[in-house]
């Protein structure tokens, strides 16, 4: 059984687990321990999907990519429609849970590690509606290049914290924040933007981003009578893939994960930990890593800040070792090659990250039968990547 | 436990450990402080691994990291053999993160440790849950497999991890990451007086200690002192500005900070 992970230690298989300084143990376990209780608790769950509903804007459609379909001339396209989440991506399911979570807990302040942006932003609109102080920690790189979502922050009230160590990126934001949480974890909550990190952060994240998941079920369900044949997901630390995937791992539909190629694998400048990486601990979890062989961390990039993580999801780790879900890669170039088409062909302009899962499902689907069909997770929707795209194609004319 | 550590328990108290970290500013001058500290009364040394992404530590022992780029485990552990050549007595523990340790491979630390005299592992991301076996290994190879404790460890905890601990045991002093400070937790003295009825082995605290009023005030309520970013920052300090003669500063550093007769309270 693939859903029954983690185990009572955190574990997915040999992945997951707990590697963090013994002053953050308590609060891990009783982070835990509230989240536990917070899923049994009628009331709780009652608020979370009464907030879900009339403040985020769910359910999420699941729309028939008509016009991609034709072109391609395979399996039907559907898309996942996440971008229509309030604040543009999924990343807000998992932000109102935790944020919730954390008042449920008592806690008044709210500590959060941004790459882009966007899980701030989802963080701080969150904190701004519940009552709770909010702190984003941000690599001073990010910052100077997202400093439209810099600005979103503090309009809504939240405290961006510019971090200067390491390489100035997630990475270093996420140490950062991990750092600050040690220093102020009696009184501070903890909300981790994506599945990774410490057990139960996880276990927390992908239960509450596996709404997206049951949603496609049931809609799929309706449009089609079945299930889809695949289902494509674009994969940075991983929290829309495993969303979306949880729902379906006993099910027979194809898996796909997305990583960033950015370059190309071959030059070594991508964000493909699972493709290329080797196993290691990274931010408290064991996982594949993109590391030297004396385990120093490697820098990623892709041209998808939200995919720039060195690490991923060690429930992903699990997934890609049993097989259960395939990963593959896709380059920059063909991300914004997808991104350019879904905008022309459906009029949708996705998120670089999404335009990876994208780019790999208009693949497959041309390759697949016109009776079958293959969703694609739009995890968030692109008005934050108009300067980059703009860039690109300035620099290929 | 090895040998080197049992010799602890015949020391005057309160035992003074230093942190410094491999290959910053150099590895001949790491092994220079090595003795340095040694003749300047230290009981123990940590040595530090840089690492990419250290969790625990705050600014200073990050910069050092920075500084020591390059440097290994297995390079460090080669270091520790040189220091005892020139006449290093005191017992050595590896400070590592986990990650590092994982790459290199449990066998070859072990290896490595018998060749090069090492006493004693010291990982700080790596938590009681997840090191049974380890510490174990550690019992087996007469390695001190150092745990920590924090202000947020609860009483039950604190009673398994002082039963199972190695070496010393190190009391974290505050919440949050390596560095100077002015104050401690205020349950400080608690887990110091629980660990203490809870062990025979040396308890120690670290994390904060940077002043001689500070050595003095710790020194009453445990038997260990570790103090490590205020060596590395006046080590940096020092050597920057005066690579030939840093060591006689330092030195004069080191007795207002530990001894007695240098007090300046």
């Amino acid at each position: 059984m693939q859903t029954t992970y983690p185990d009572l230690k955190g574990r997915f298989g040999q992945f997951g687990g707990r590697y963090v300084p013994e002053t953050l143990m308590f609060a891990l376990e009783e982070l835990e321990e509230a989240f536990n209780l917070a899923m049994e608790d009628e009331d709780f769950l009652e608020e979370l999907d009464h907030e879900l509903t009339h403040y985020s804007g769910r359910p999420t459609p699941l729309s028939y990519a008509e016009n991609s379909t034709k072109r391609f001339g395979g399996a039907r396209i559907y898309l996942k429609r996440e971008d229509l989440n309030h604040t543009g991506a999924h990343k807000i399911n998992n932000a109102i849970g935790q944020v919730l979570l954390a008042k449920r807990m008592g806690k008044s302040k709210v500590v959060a590690e941004t790459g882009a942006g966007q899980h701030g932003v989802a963080v701080a609109t969150a904190c701004a509606r519940y009552g709770l102080s909010c702190k984003v920690f941000m690599g001073e790189e990010d910052v100077e290049r997202q400093s439209l979502n810099v600005f979103r922050m503090k309009l809504l009230g939240a405290e961006v914290i510019s971090v200067q160590s390491g390489s100035k990126t997630l990475k270093d934001a996420t140490n950062e924040a991990i750092r600050y949480w040690a220093g102020a974890v009696q009184d501070t909550f903890y909300c981790i933007g994506s599945v990774v990190g410490p057990h139960p952060y996880p276990y927390i994240v992908r239960n509450l981003q596996r709404i997206i998941g049951v949603e496609t079920k049931q809609q799929h369900h309706t449009l089609e009578g079945k299930l889809p044949d695949r289902i494509v997901a674009c994969v940075g630390g991983g929290s829309n893939a495993i969303g979306m995937f949880h729902p379906f791992l006993e099910d027979k539909v194809d898996l796909i994960g997305v990583e960033a190629g950015g370059h190309g694998i071959e030059t070594g400048e991508h964000a493909a930990s699972i493709t290329t990486g080797s196993i290691g601990v990274l931010h408290g979890a064991m996982t594949f890593l993109n590391q030297d062989l004396n385990g120093q961390i490697i820098e990623p990039y892709s041209i998808s800040a939200g995919l720039d993580y060195p690490g991923v999801g060690p429930e992903h780790a699990f997934l890609a070792d049993s097989k259960r879900v395939i990963y593959k890669t896709i380059t920059d170039d063909e991300a914004v090659e997808a991104l350019i088409i879904l905008s022309e062909e459906e009029g949708i302009l996705p998120a670089i990250e999404s335009a990876h899962a994208l780019a790999q499902a208009f693949k497959e689907a041309a390759e697949m039968d016109q009776n079958q069909s293959i969703v694609v997770c739009l995890s968030g929707r692109g008005d934050k990547d108009v300067g980059t795209i703009m860039k690109v194609m300035e620099g290929s004319q | 436990m090895s040998i080197r550590f049992e010799n602890l328990k015949s020391k005057t108290k309160p035992l003074f450990i230093p942190f410094i970290m491999a290959g910053d500013p150099s590895p001949e001058i790491t092994i220079e402080l090595a003795l340095l500290l040694q003749e300047e009364g230290a009981d123990v040394l940590e040595l530090g691994i840089p690492y990419s992404d250290p969790l625990a530590d705050g600014p200073v022992i990050q910069e050092s990291a920075k500084r020591a780029k390059g440097m290994t485990i297995k390079k460090a552990m080669q270091l520790v053999k040189e220091m005892r050549k020139r006449g290093l007595e005191i017992p050595v523990l590896i400070f590592t993160y986990f990650n590092p340790f994982l790459q290199l491979g449990r066998e070859t630390f072990f290896q490595l440790a018998e060749e090069n005299d090492v006493d004693g592992l010291l990982i700080p991301d790596l938590p009681f849950e997840e090191s049974e076996s380890l510490r174990q290994r550690c019992m087996e190879e007469q390695i001190s497999y150092i745990s920590l404790v924090a202000p947020t460890t609860s009483p039950e905890r604190l009673y398994q991890i002082a039963q199972e601990s190695q070496g010393f045991l190190y009391c974290v002093s505050s919440l949050g990451v390596t560095g100077e400070r002015k104050d401690f937790h205020p349950e400080t003295k608690r887990l110091l007086r629980e660990a203490k009825s809870f062990t025979d082995l040396p308890v120690a605290l670290g994390f904060g200690i940077s002043s001689r009023q500070q050595f003095v005030e710790v020194g009453k309520v445990c038997d260990g002192v570790i103090i490590g970013s205020s060596i590395i920052r006046k080590v940096h300090q020092l050597y920057t500005e005066c690579p030939d003669s840093w060591d006689v500063a330092f030195r004069a550093y080191l007795s207002s900070l530990t001894k007695e007769e240098a007090s300046v309270n």
